[in-house]
């Protein structure tokens, strides 16, 4: 199946996120990863979701079906910047800090903690660019991982800029926006 | 009118406000404020107490699916909402409109698993259409106004509102006047024109040109439109389950039913059609059988207002997302002069002759009423049919409601549905049993002066008997229920006699008398073991100003024909017992 990369703009409700992913889930579409936050408008939440489907047009008729989600796209083929960071606790004991400390280098890796035996370092770049580094921090031992998924914007003046689509945010206006 | 209100008259006026003027509920302990307040508004909602939640779900249905307006039920917390989850996910799989409101235990102890706690937003997200849980009595006014404009627009379907207990309790200053803020929900009513034109050309281009008219047509109120479209083309229209009313069935162009159950010149015509025009049915599994045999030679135009729904099951040439009645108007309005039609007409009647060949050939109707094979039988359940369809043609006003199974397939088959929209009133994406007996109460109340049947098998009718005394208490005199009583789960049972080596597992069913239970209930009960007394029990039900009940005992183990076997193409058919 192939990979789908879906930027949408929702409505910042409570359980909008159970709504997405219940919908995804029940569908029977993978998904691989989600990441969700606030966008540039008060009240509207913009969500990056990797699914695995060979029917993504379905997918995405299917997500316009919730009342709260009011764009999305499949930008799988668009030019796109796509960043993940991941967060990586890593064996390191005095021995081996030279030669991680290096790898971090190459990599525009940063050490954010360093502790008797470990080293957390934080990384952030494309997808493939992650994956790159955790094979190759991998053999000094990764004692735990942490991977925010995919997040993707288009690039250029296209796109879906949130206050488009919403004239004023929430059920009552309210500008608190409230994720649960 | 900026007067204080408790959030329990605030959902008393809000309903008012919608038009809505009847509602079927149970209350208890978290909806009890919503009670309180409802007393003041009796003059303007009435209450339907009904015995069990479902009952009250499936009655909101009927009249909902009887009127095309906003059917309302209510639960309370906990055991109250989870009743109502059937027919809610039945409202859902149907496209019908229907608010679910819900009692929900205090804001201070909500996520501790208080007394009767249950996440009925969380239980019914995936089956509503939209769901809310309101905390904050301020909120409520503005959540009525959206939760109700939802379940009425675009694609109708049930949303369910759960209140706290407290916010029914507290006061404000209800705001009326808050605009929609609704970003993400615009439903597409008017065609694509360009789309339309597509549409025409295709159709033009057409030899063995078809309609398939769904529970859209009904909804749009589009049937005048579907007639003068299919007249001005002379293209055949075959009518869903729930596209049944759409469409006379005495018209010439009328073909009937498609699908697992549907007559085998209409399976047929839609296998060798060569443009397939379906507006507002969603290409069920019961309708297309294996969809990837489907209408293997149609290009195919599917008009929906759900965008999802185009290109879901069958793949589709012309996509056109609108409203029913809006799009056949524009069709209407796009086609070319008469001349340009006359090739498409010329082929016309070859085409329609080849269909009723076809069906001479293997059943029209009455001779698959008046079987030979049946003549051993003290009461086949064809008779029962047969004479009822007459007895309605007659009578006049009336509408049916009916069940799932056998007896469900043998009504949409044997009936002869001209009486027009919103006459026929059955369970059919989910299926439900227990539907029949609380939606015809719906159905009796939207449509007081008709006469409500109610068609039932012994199985289903088990299952919701109980509201034949809401039936009672509210002093409905307009239903009359036919048992058709065979003793057993009847569908399965054929399954199991075609399929699974008449391993009748689980489906014999016994039942009490069922005419003396209806007497207990203060109704009238009619038991038939004849044919010929059908006939009369009929008329003795017509002639009764009230409720009543005739137990049809019929012939055990007679299976529906013709059948598309599970996964099979609807090209497959078993026709007869013969072919079986």
């Amino acid at each position: 199946m192939r990979k789908h990369t879906i930027v949408a703009l929702v409505q910042d409700r409570p359980g909008v996120l159970s709504r997405v992913a219940g919908l995804v889930r029940r569908r029977g579409y993978n998904i691989e990863s989600l990441a969700v936050g606030h966008s540039e408008q008060p009240g509207v939440s913009r969500m990056t979701i990797v699914v695995e489907s060979d029917h993504v047009e379905q997918v995405v008729k299917q997500l316009y079906r919730l009342i709260e989600v009011i764009k999305v796209s499949d930008v799988t083929t668009d030019p796109t910047v796509e960043r993940e960071m991941v967060v990586l606790k890593l064996h390191a004991p005095a021995a081996a800090r030279h030669e991680v400390v290096s790898m971090c280098g190459v990599f525009d890796a940063k050490i954010v903690d360093v502790g008797t035996s470990t080293m957390i370092v934080e990384m952030t770049g494309t997808p493939a660019k992650v994956e790159n580094f955790i094979e190759v921090v991998r053999p000094y031992g990764i004692k735990e991982m942490m991977r925010t998924g995919r997040i993707a914007m288009v690039r250029g003046a296209r796109g879906h800029n949130a206050s488009e689509y919403v004239e004023s945010a929430g059920p009552n206006g309210a500008t608190v926006p409230t994720l649960n | 009118m900026s007067e204080t209100r408790t959030g329990a008259q605030i959902m008393c006026e809000a309903l008012i406000r919608e038009g809505v003027e009847v509602m079927f509920g149970i209350p208890g302990g978290a909806i009890m404020p919503f009670y309180y307040a409802m007393w003041e508004y009796r003059d303007q909602l009435r209450h339907v107490l009904c015995r069990h939640e479902q009952g009250a779900g499936h009655a909101a249905e009927g009249y909902a699916r009887a009127t095309g307006r906003l059917g309302v039920c209510i639960g309370t917390s906990g055991p109250g909402v989870t009743n109502l989850v059937t027919p809610i996910a039945d409202a859902m799989m149907d496209s019908t409109p229907i608010l679910a409101i819900c009692g929900q235990v205090g804001s201070h102890v909500l996520g501790k698993d208080a007394f009767q706690e249950t996440d009925i937003t969380g239980i019914t997200m995936p089956i509503t259409k939209h769901n809310y849980l309101v905390k904050d009595v301020n909120d409520l006014a503005y959540v009525f106004k959206e939760a109700i404009h939802i379940a009425t627009t675009g694609r109708p379907g049930p949303v369910l509102i759960d209140i706290t207990k407290d916010a029914m309790q507290k006061a404000t200053v209800p705001n009326w006047d808050q605009k929609l803020n609704l970003p993400g929900y615009k439903p597409t009513y008017a065609p694509n024109r360009k789309q339309v034109r597509e549409a025409i050309k295709l159709l033009l281009s057409a030899q063995k040109p078809l309609i398939i008219a769904g529970n859209g047509v009904i909804m749009a109120g589009a049937s005048e439109e579907l007639r003068h479209f299919a007249e001005q083309l002379r293209i055949p229209v075959i009518t869903t389950l729930h596209g049944i009313g759409s469409f006379p069935e005495d018209h010439p162009l009328s073909l009937g039913m498609p699908g697992m159950h549907g007559w085998v010149h209409c399976n047929r015509a839609i296998q060798e059609c060569d443009v397939l025009f379906n507006i507002g049915g969603r290409f069920d599994d019961r309708v297309t059988g294996k969809a990837s045999t489907f209408a293997p030679n149609a290009r195919v135009i599917h008009v929906d207002i759900d965008p999802s729904e185009i290109g879901k099951n069958v793949k589709v040439a012309v996509p056109i997302v609108g409203d029913a009645r809006l799009t056949l108007q524009a069709l209407l309005e796009e086609l070319p002069e008469r001349e340009a039609l006359a090739e498409l007409h010329a082929h016309a009647s070859d085409w329609m002759e080849h269909i009723r060949d076809m069906q001479d050939k293997h059943q029209g109707k009455q001779q698959y009423v008046n079987r030979a094979n049946t003549e051993h039988m003290a009461l086949p359940p064809h008779d029962v049919y047969e004479k009822l369809n007459r007895a309605l043609a007659l009578r006049g006003n009336y509408r049916v409601v009916t069940d799932v199974g056998q007896h469900q397939m043998w009504a949409a088959q044997l009936l002869d549905w001209n009486a027009g929209p919103r006459t026929h009133i059955t369970s059919g994406g989910a299926g439900t049993m227990g539907f029949a007996v609380p939606a015809s109460l719906g159905v009796a109340i939207a449509h007081p002066n008709d006469t409500i049947w109610a068609i039932v098998g012994d199985g289903g009718f088990q299952m919701t008997n109980q509201e034949m005394a809401t039936i009672m208490q509210e002093g409905i005199k307009n239903i009359k229920v036919a048992v058709i009583n065979n003793g057993y789960l009847g569908m399965v049972r054929q399954w199991q006699e075609l399929f699974e080596n008449k391993r009748y597992s689980g489906t014999p069913l016994s039942g009490p008398n069922f005419a003396r239970l209806a007497e207990a209930y203060g109704w009238k009960g009619l038991t038939v073991e004849h044919a010929d007394q059908v006939q009369a029990a009929i008329d003795e039900a017509h002639a009764t100003d009230g409720p009543v009940l005739v137990d049809f005992r019929v012939e055990r183990e007679v299976n529906v024909f013709p059948m598309v076997p599970q996964n099979k193409s609807i090209g497959e058919m078993i026709i007869t017992e013969a072919d079986a």
